[in-house]
């Protein structure tokens, strides 16, 4: 890798910044807190050109008065003019608030750099420090600093731009220690870069967005806090600000209620635009996936990408007299593409897996085995949907031409028993795997407890594990791989299923456990006479334990029939590298474009 | 797990200790002369002395320190400077409504959160949307706004409630629920709004889990799963976010009792700061950072409790 290609992604992440600029600003929710903000702004920067009255001038003959031509607002206990306050009260308020926001960040940002960067000791008493400061609420520090440097707005929110220094720090901090360590970093120190120049173009240039958020959350909050000291009576009375308004309106209650209502509404639409302004500009940052603009949006690419059809090869089926357990018909699995129509990711797949027999769905990440068999158990995630098919367990129906019955939750547990691709993920890390076995037992059997737990330390025994009890009380986090997949294969049988679905069950483990398990299949296979959905991507398992084999690419069976025929006369191009790669690596594929379909509903 | 216990407990000792430090030496030192405010500009020369010295004020910073630490250590937080009273009577007179308040405010906003995040992240769509959108206004609507509307409504308008003032428990329980029950609503409001942006944000991740399709797959109904398990596992980050309005609303509680007339700690807060009565700030501030600790304690340990990983680690 050279190093010019190294250093990359930060053309990308400055490429994203500006393409946000664009895309928060044809946002309604960006662009309208937006456009409150800097029309609140300007009002307090030509607050002198504004304002119809000199804020502080009283006139004590018109006190309390309600709105006027003269006064639009009113006047307020002494006579002054309320807009005028406001409008002033826009320029202190806000200017002060801002004073805390650049000292937050200035400190937040600096130590945050450093502590990222180089860590060691500086980062060790940072944090010490930020503790310190975080274990007291911000409103009491205030007060006791108001009684040492005096009653003054700046100076309150100079002291609070300290206080609010660590959500900087930490932020910045983080994203550093992140990036301290990435590719391109690397490679411009390799470069003979300085560590300030490191820091000052490719580490600044990433927490440039998340300091831009935070400056709004800071900033709303600061508002708010320097409202709050000045209502409970820390302002100065000749400074108009918010607060001062507040404070007037809120002890004239009961004569004027109008004069507490103004400043609350200008203050209210202050910090609400900035907390929607910082959410709306995280949420773009977060967005990921292909961008798509607005006008975009109203022409969707070509309804039907070209993909590779697949010719499929149905390799003549030995007469079995052996009952269907599983049907699966045309079954079609689709998830919105966004444009009101559905990205198909499993298309037209049949297959019937026999009891007593065991069917190897094959394919390369991605060709929808695993969807299918989540389409089957009805356990697609949120926004997937069967969308055409049909799917028969042992005659009853679960899905019928593309209408998912939801009826799986009678016989998942009881009679389908489903083993996982990845064992940790699996297991609920806050309960201990007795606990996890024995929870659906006692649903979905109706037995109790003790009778569960003795069931569950059977089948850790049946599932070779060497010290049930042991294992019984662990948390997932304490057992291996091997043992955690063990655990798993013991909850799939644990309500004596008649059909196992094996999601990759071997995947995530060592070669050697790998044997293990399988063999471990294979028997609790012959012994109970299931019938077995085996998903995999190797056809190794597939020659060590299927009787069927089906081979799926790009959502569709491709190939199927029985395992002897298909590795003896593969016919099929992809079903030959995939036999070949047995034996050595296979080529790269290309990216997967989904087919569309559309659906009116 | 003992181990654990008592790092943690160390650890809060070291923050207490660090934050009376820094927060005395501070008060002493940028307070110039004290003596010659307290007696004013009148005061001879020699008043001021006598001051200085029967308040020990004439030693160096760090001997006073020690000494208010030698102190504080026995329980004995000294006299208020402009009071009768000693800090100790002064302040846990008030802690308790102060307290109520608080987990009151707490123990709402928990509630809610719970309710509202799950119900968002759960439905999804336009109801998560809403979820989203109340979280983010209570968040950003700062508490003595929503006190200001709960008393125009409430206590102008409609007269349910009183507009300010305490009554005791012991006195009438009714008048007691009415004098705490606008007060609490208004603190709650944004930690109810962060706690349920929050519940919501760590549900939706935790619905995303393996397990919750492998619990599923084996036949516990989704809501089971969703009580027993995602519950759970999203408990400790949004316990956290607690931890951190609980520090937020001791000091709202500052404001929220000036506009309810109540008397509690913000009462001491407000005067004692204005007047630069020391002993009772510094008593303050011990307080707080004490109940800050036990509450992060108590937060930490909830969180061992529902998480194995850190409990047996």
């Amino acid at each position: 890798m050279t190093v010019e290609s190294a250093i990359e992604p930060i053309v990308d992440t400055r490429g994203q910044t500006d393409s946000i600029v664009k895309r928060v600003l044809t946002r309604p929710g960006a662009l309208i807190p937006l456009v409150v903000l800097i029309v609140i702004l300007l009002s307090g920067i030509f607050a002198g050109v504004l304002s119809p009255f000199d804020p502080n001038k009283t006139d004590l003959l018109n006190f309390l008065a309600g709105p006027s031509g003269d006064h639009w607002l009113g006047t307020n206990s002494s006579g002054q003019d309320v807009l005028s306050r406001l409008l002033f009260g826009a320029r202190n308020t806000l200017t002060a608030a801002g004073l805390a926001v650049v000292i937050s960040m200035a400190l937040g940002v600096v130590s945050g750099l450093v502590a990222g960067y180089f860590g060691g000791w500086f980062d060790a008493v940072s944090n010490w420090v930020i503790s310190l400061i975080m274990s007291m609420p911000g409103i009491m520090v205030l007060l006791a600093a108001s009684a040492v440097l005096g009653k003054s707005v700046y100076m309150a929110m100079a002291v609070f731009g300290v206080l609010m220094a660590p959500g900087f720090h930490r932020l910045v901090a983080g994203m550093v220690r992140e990036v301290r360590d990435e590719l391109y970093v690397d490679a411009a120190r390799v470069t003979g870069l300085s560590d300030t120049r490191i820091i000052g173009r490719h580490i600044l240039s990433v927490v440039r967005a998340p300091i831009v958020i935070q400056s709004g959350i800071v900033f709303s909050i600061a508002v708010k806090i320097q409202a709050g000291l000045e209502i409970i009576g820390l302002g100065d009375l000749n400074t108009p600000t918010w607060g001062g308004s507040l404070r007037d309106g809120f002890q004239k209650l009961f004569t004027q209620p109008l004069l507490v209502l103004w400043p609350s509404l200008i203050l209210a639409a202050t910090t609400l635009s900035l907390t929607l302004f910082a959410n709306a500009i995280r949420d773009e940052f977060e967005r990921s996936g292909p961008r798509v603009g607005r006008k975009d949006r109203k022409r969707p690419p070509e309804a039907n990408a070209p993909i590779p059809e697949a010719d499929p090869v149905h390799h003549p089926q030995a007469e079995t007299d052996l009952p269907a357990l599983l049907e699966v018909d045309g079954l079609t699995i689709g998830y919105p593409d966004g444009y009101g129509r559905y990205a198909l990711v499993v298309r037209d797949v049949s297959l019937t897996v026999h009891r007593g027999q065991i069917l190897g769905l094959i394919g390369e990440s991605g060709s929808g085995k695993t969807q299918t068999a989540f389409g089957v158990m009805g356990l697609l995630p949120s926004t997937g949907r069967v969308v055409a098919g049909s799917v028969t367990f042992d005659g009853e129906p679960l899905v019928v031409n593309g209408d998912d019955l939801g009826n799986q939750s009678k016989v998942l547990g009881t009679r389908i028993g489903y083993i996982p691709q990845e064992p940790m993920s699996n297991l609920d890390p806050a309960f201990t795997v007795g606990q996890q076995l024995v929870e659906p037992m006692t649903v979905v059997l109706g037995i109790n407890k003790g009778e569960a737990r003795k069931r569950a330390l059977d089948l850790l025994e049946r599932v070779e594990i060497p010290d049930p009890v042991r294992t019984f009380n662990s948390y997932p986090h304490q057992l291996s791989g091997g043992m955690a997949q063990r655990v798993l294969i013991a909850g799939a049988l644990s309500c004596g299923a008649d059909l196992i679905i094996a999601d990759e069950p071997t995947t995530a483990l060592d070669v050697t456990v790998e044997a293990e398990v399988l063999d471990l299949l294979r028997e609790l296979q012959q012994e109970t006479n299931v019938g077995l959905l085996l998903v995999t991507h190797n056809f190794g398992v597939v020659a060590d334990l299927c009787d069927q084999v089906a081979v799926m690419q790009y959502g569709m069976i491709i190939e199927s029939g029985p395992v002897r025929s298909i590795f003896h006369e593969a016919e099929h191009p992809y079903t030959q590298s995939l036999l070949d790669a047995i034996l050595d690596g296979s080529e790269g594929r290309g990216a997967y474009r989904a087919p569309v379909l559309e659906v009116t509903r | 797990m003992l181990s654990y216990i008592v790092k943690r407990v160390g650890a809060g000792v070291l923050l207490i200790f660090g934050v009376t430090t820094v927060a005395y030496i501070l008060l002493i030192a940028g307070s110039g002369d004290i003596a010659r405010k307290q007696l004013g500009t009148n005061a001879t020369a020699a008043q001021v002395e006598a001051l200085t010295e029967q308040l020990g004020l004439n030693r160096p910073v760090m001997e006073q320190y020690i000494s208010w630490l030698g102190n504080a250590i026995r329980g004995d937080f000294g006299k208020s400077w402009f009071g009768p009273q000693t800090v100790a009577e002064a302040l846990t007179s008030r802690l308790s409504l102060t307290l109520t308040l608080v987990l009151g405010a707490v123990f709402i906003a928990v509630l809610f959160a719970m309710v509202l995040g799950v119900f968002g992240a759960v439905r999804g769509g336009g109801v998560d949307k809403t979820v989203q959108m109340i979280g983010l206004t209570g968040f950003a609507i700062p508490g003595f706004l929503v006190a200001f509307v709960l008393i125009t409504v409430f206590s102008v308008r409609l007269g349910w409630f009183s507009a300010g003032g305490f009554v005791r428990f012991s006195e009438s329980w009714t008048g007691w629920l009415k004098s705490i029950t606008l007060p609490i609503l208004a603190l709650a409001v944004s930690a109810l709004a962060a706690a349920t942006l929050q519940v919501r944000g760590r549900v939706r991740d935790a619905l995303e889990n393996d397990y919750v399709r492998t619990l599923r797959a084996r036949g516990v109904p989704a809501h089971r799963v969703l009580y027993r398990h995602v519950l759970r596992n999203s408990a400790g980050p949004a316990l956290q976010v607690i931890g951190v309005q609980f520090i937020g609303m001791l000091g709202a509680a500052i404001i929220i009792e000036q506009l309810f007339v109540l008397p509690g700690l913000g009462d001491v807060a407000v005067n004692s700061t204005n007047e630069g009565d020391i002993p009772l700030v510094m008593g303050l501030v011990v307080v707080m950072a004490v109940l800050v600790v036990i509450v992060n304690l108590a937060i930490d340990l909830i969180t061992a409790w529902l998480n194995p990983k850190v409990r047996l680690s």
